[in-house]
């Protein structure tokens, strides 16, 4: 890391920020169908950082300023940024609770739903700024109702213990969510996501996605790892755009360090693809990656021991968002195989 | 084909047509770049995705997930999973916010408050990542102490989420933005057995 606090520049790949087209804007939710009861207005709202909120759920812990809870209180502005004149306000609220209670666990069968007090006065934003956490009411809202309620048997199933089908490992990357790409239903796959989803060797010792797998495959036994790289991948790019630096302590970075740990697929791609585009070495570095983590995975003992049992499969899977295709494969290990290769690759299909 | 990615096979061509083909305005331009708003941590258990609870869209938010949702302190050599994330998400991505979200029932959050001092881990690994919520841990024994066991999970859930907060401002690019107004940190709660979501700022 620079030892300057400091944004470190040209560290990463070049990701327009500010494209020609404006970002993808949440939609506008439709106006609220049912009526609403108003109350006085009450005090002036405490700025972000006053902790003297009236009422703590936790009793005798330090008070922090608590926003209200969507469907329970009302959402109270969040992030009051005087630094940029900026005061974000949940339209329709901000100066007082509402309680949407839906207690599902007290009677679900119609489930209680109570609109109290709710101010319904539409906050005049004085710099007509975005409001993202009125959306996400929303979203949590409709979730609710369209998913949660429909499936409320199913959820008080999973609220006593999750039995998943299968541990993923995905890039944290915001387009490539794999519950919303593969259809993940709640309960399906334990989930890890980070920077290229890489998974470091068991000798890198501790990290996130090493404590994750340990759980995954020694608490909750999982049947299947589903490694899943995708298309645009920035920390790929970061990976291939690395100069070799190793020495110079400058240009130490976090993201530097960690996709280092793909460097055996980056070495891979450079002798398989090296006369190609930097474009399409990133394309093939992205699917090496893949089969990395997936021997990486390997030189877990716990993990080596129940694959060879065959009580764990290893699957590799690579969405490419140009095209909308999934490509997947799973990983064979044949340690005591006599001449060739331990590893081979079987079951290779591409849906698209 | 194995029917556990059979299944896969079905819900990736299920998303293909009913969402993909059908929002090209949406995937159009995400194919050249992701501008996130957000920035979401979240716990790896397979009930609580945030994109299914806030019906995030693709390109919305980039997301971490590991167990319990955690964020450890800034260290140059330590974490540098987490570490990359957030120095991806701050400094190239610019994101305005960054959302911690712990949840009900966490099983990182149950075996975090089961730690016994002095004893021998469980694991090799998980204990040693759930102890970065350990001064939260520390709170909820001394302040939580008569509550039931259940009780005193569902306080350190909350407590664990605003250790990660406090533990983002120690990350220098998350401390000068927040400093200049341009982002926010955020916590959540997840609570699937009665159907709430809690926000709040420290």
């Amino acid at each position: 890391m620079p030892e300057t606090p400091t944004t470190p520049s040209g560290a990463y790949p070049s990701t327009p920020h500010g494209p020609q087209s404006p970002p993808a804007r949440l939609p506008v939710p439709p106006p609220r169908a049912a009526p609403l009861r108003r109350r006085p207005r009450p005090e002036p709202r405490h700025r972000v950082g006053e902790c003297d909120s009236p009422v703590s759920p936790f009793p005798g812990l330090p008070r922090f300023r608590f926003a209200d809870s969507w469907l329970f209180l009302g959402v109270r502005q969040i992030g009051d940024s005087t630094a940029r004149g900026v005061t974000l306000r949940a339209a329709g609220s901000g100066r007082s609770d509402f309680s949407c209670a839906t207690k599902a666990s007290e009677d679900h069968s119609g489930l209680t739903r109570q609109l109290l007090d709710f101010q319904h006065d539409t906050v005049d934003e004085t710099d007509g700024g975005y409001d993202p956490f009125s959306q996400l009411k929303e979203r949590f809202t409709d979730f609710k109702q369209r998913n949660y309620v429909e499936n409320f048997t199913n959820y008080q199933k999973l609220a006593e213990q999750q039995t998943p089908e299968f541990m993923v490992v995905a890039c944290a990357d915001s387009r490539v969510c794999p519950t919303s790409i593969l259809g993940l239903q709640p309960g399906d796959a334990f989930t890890v996501r980070n920077v290229a989803n890489l998974v470091p060797p068991y000798e890198h010792g501790a990290s996130e996605t090493t404590a994750a797998l340990e759980f995954a495959v020694n608490s909750l036994q999982v049947p299947n790892v589903l490694v899943v790289g995708h298309s645009r991948c920035g920390g790929i790019q970061a990976l291939m755009s690395m100069k070799s630096k190793k020495d110079d302590r400058s240009s130490r970075t976090f993201i530097r360090d960690w996709v280092s740990l793909g460097k055996s697929a980056r070495l891979s791609t450079e002798a398989a693809a090296g006369n190609l585009s930097f474009e399409s070495q990133c394309r093939h570095c992205e699917k090496e990656s893949i089969n990395s983590s997936l021997l990486n995975l390997l030189t877990y003992p716990w993990i080596e021991e129940r694959v060879k049992e065959g009580n764990l499969n290893l699957h590799g899977g690579y969405y490419n968002f140009i095209d909308c295709t999934f490509e997947k494969w799973t990983l064979v290990y044949r340690p005591g195989l006599e001449g060739g290769s331990k590893y081979a690759i079987k079951n290779r299909s591409t849906w698209s | 084909m194995d029917p556990a990615v059979e299944r896969l096979k079905t819900g990736f061509e299920k998303f293909k047509t009913e969402v993909y083909d059908q929002k090209p305005d949406l995937f159009e331009p995400l194919k050249a770049h992701q501008s996130p708003k957000y920035m979401v941590f979240a716990c790896a258990d397979s009930r609580v995705c945030p994109s299914v609870t806030l019906g995030l869209e693709p390109g919305e938010a980039f997301t971490v997930r590991n167990i319990a949702a955690m964020v450890p302190c800034y260290c140059k050599n330590k974490h540098t999973g987490v570490g990359s994330a957030i120095e991806y998400a701050v400094c190239a991505l610019k994101v305005e916010f960054i959302v911690v979200i712990g949840h009900s029932r966490c099983g990182g959050i149950k075996a975090l408050l089961n730690l016994k001092d002095g004893a021998d881990d469980t694991f090799h690994f998980v204990e040693d990542w759930v102890r970065i919520g350990y001064p939260a841990r520390k709170k909820v024994k001394d302040e939580c102490s008569e509550m039931p066991f259940e009780e005193q999970c569902g306080v350190l859930e909350k407590e664990a989420v605003n250790v990660s907060l406090q533990n983002l401002s120690t990350y220098p690019f998350v401390k000068e933005a927040v400093a200049n107004g341009t982002l926010k940190l955020v916590g959540g709660h997840y609570d699937f057995v009665s159907g709430k979501f809690d926000t709040w700022a420290l």
